[in-house]
């Protein structure tokens, strides 16, 4: 499989810069080196969830006991979880940091995904969430960390998209 | 029962725990029995209330975390059960209140009105300990053995569909978010 272990390891040491404690995540193909990595680590708690809207809640009850916490998605997760970052993470101003996978993007071979990558972007600025995309290796650690900050500052939902250039190695 | 004799009834033991709620009448209910910096109400979100309690049971595995949910809220988000029993934290009493009715928003009846059975539904997800009550008496007991358990429990109580006028407290949502996080920044551990 071409998920790119060598940058899922670098997402994962960003995490633990950030002090992250409990990962909720359900499982997606860009993301499965990285869910191993969390789940492996004896100082993280990885919440497998049944629906991405789930992590919402996890995180804000992390984040109320003051444990740093991530979400890890694919974009149609977070398409799944608009209710609960508007109605939980934005109404009650919880700094909730999410890693969403970007698929369908060019290059896109899943029919299946070509419909979420179309709409992520606009959904994101319609619900006034701040977010990059992460594209370069050598801007993982910043873009985390920064992401991290912002969510802090702000105690708002804040989204870093991760791309097909940085989590997919083409054959 | 009433759901606010069944609170009452047990009032003592939430004062001395973290407590979670969901919107509408139990929150109002809870609040009018009186507020405490330990209590959290979940003014929206539906059905994230147990997601949010284990969020704190993870967090806090020495503190007992009670989640007072509903049956409405709680068909809302079947699978975070599944989730639930995943982790299944020693620390958590998930109670529901069950009155077959979406009270707050005009009494239509949910699906346990017409024979969804919750606690069944807990169990075959894997939660360990379930329990159903219909009297207050069998409310009281069942809810002193969940918390002396120290395992994971949901207690489904059948109440009356009834609740208070209004469901708008004097208590902002943010004055009690930040008050709830101040606390449990208090405890040990």
């Amino acid at each position: 499989m071409p998920v790119s272990v060598k940058h899922s390891e670098s997402i994962f040491q960003s995490l633990k810069r950030c002090g992250i404690q409990i990962a909720s995540a359900l499982p997606e193909t860009w993301l499965v080196h990285l869910i191993r990595m969390l789940e492996d680590d004896p100082q993280i708690t990885l919440v497998r969830l049944a629906k991405e809207e789930e992590g919402v809640g996890i995180s804000v009850g992390a984040h109320l006991a003051g444990v740093p916490s991530v979400m890890l998605m694919q974009n149609h997760g977070f398409l799944a979880s608009v209710n609960g970052i508007v109605s939980v993470a934005q109404l009650y101003r919880i700094p909730l940091l999410m890693l969403i996978s970007q698929r369908g993007q060019f290059g896109e071979r899943d029919p299946w995904q070509t419909e979420g990558g179309g709409v992520t972007e606009h959904v994101l600025r319609a619900l006034r969430v701040p977010y990059e995309t992460l594209k370069n290796p050598t801007q993982v650690a910043r873009t985390i960390e920064q992401a991290q900050t912002l969510a802090n500052a702000a105690l708002r939902p804040v989204a870093v998209l991760l791309s097909r250039e940085l989590m997919w190695e083409d054959e | 029962m009433k759901r606010t004799e069944a609170l009452e009834a047990v009032y003592g033991q939430l004062k001395r725990h973290i407590v979670v709620t969901i919107m509408g009448a139990v929150a109002v209910e809870l609040q009018a029995l009186g507020h405490q910096d330990n209590f959290f109400y979940l003014q929206h979100g539906m059905g994230l209330a147990p997601s949010v309690g284990l969020g704190i049971a993870l967090s806090r595995p020495a503190h007992k975390v009670i989640v007072l949910d509903g049956d409405g809220s709680l068909l809302m988000n079947l699978g975070g059960l599944t989730t639930l029993a995943r982790y299944r934290p020693k620390n958590l009493v998930h109670v529901v209140f069950d009155n077959e009715s979406l009270l707050s928003v005009g009494g239509f009846p949910t699906a346990t009105a017409t024979g969804s059975d919750l606690a069944a539904i807990a169990a075959g997800a894997g939660v360990p300990h379930t329990q159903r009550a219909h009297t207050l008496k069998d409310f009281k007991a069942a809810f002193e053995q969940a918390l002396a358990r120290n395992e994971l429990t949901t207690l489904v109580v059948k109440v009356e569909d009834t609740g208070p006028a209004s469901f708008v407290t004097d208590l902002t949502l943010l004055e009690n978010r930040f008050q709830f996080k101040r606390h449990l920044e208090t405890l040990t551990s």
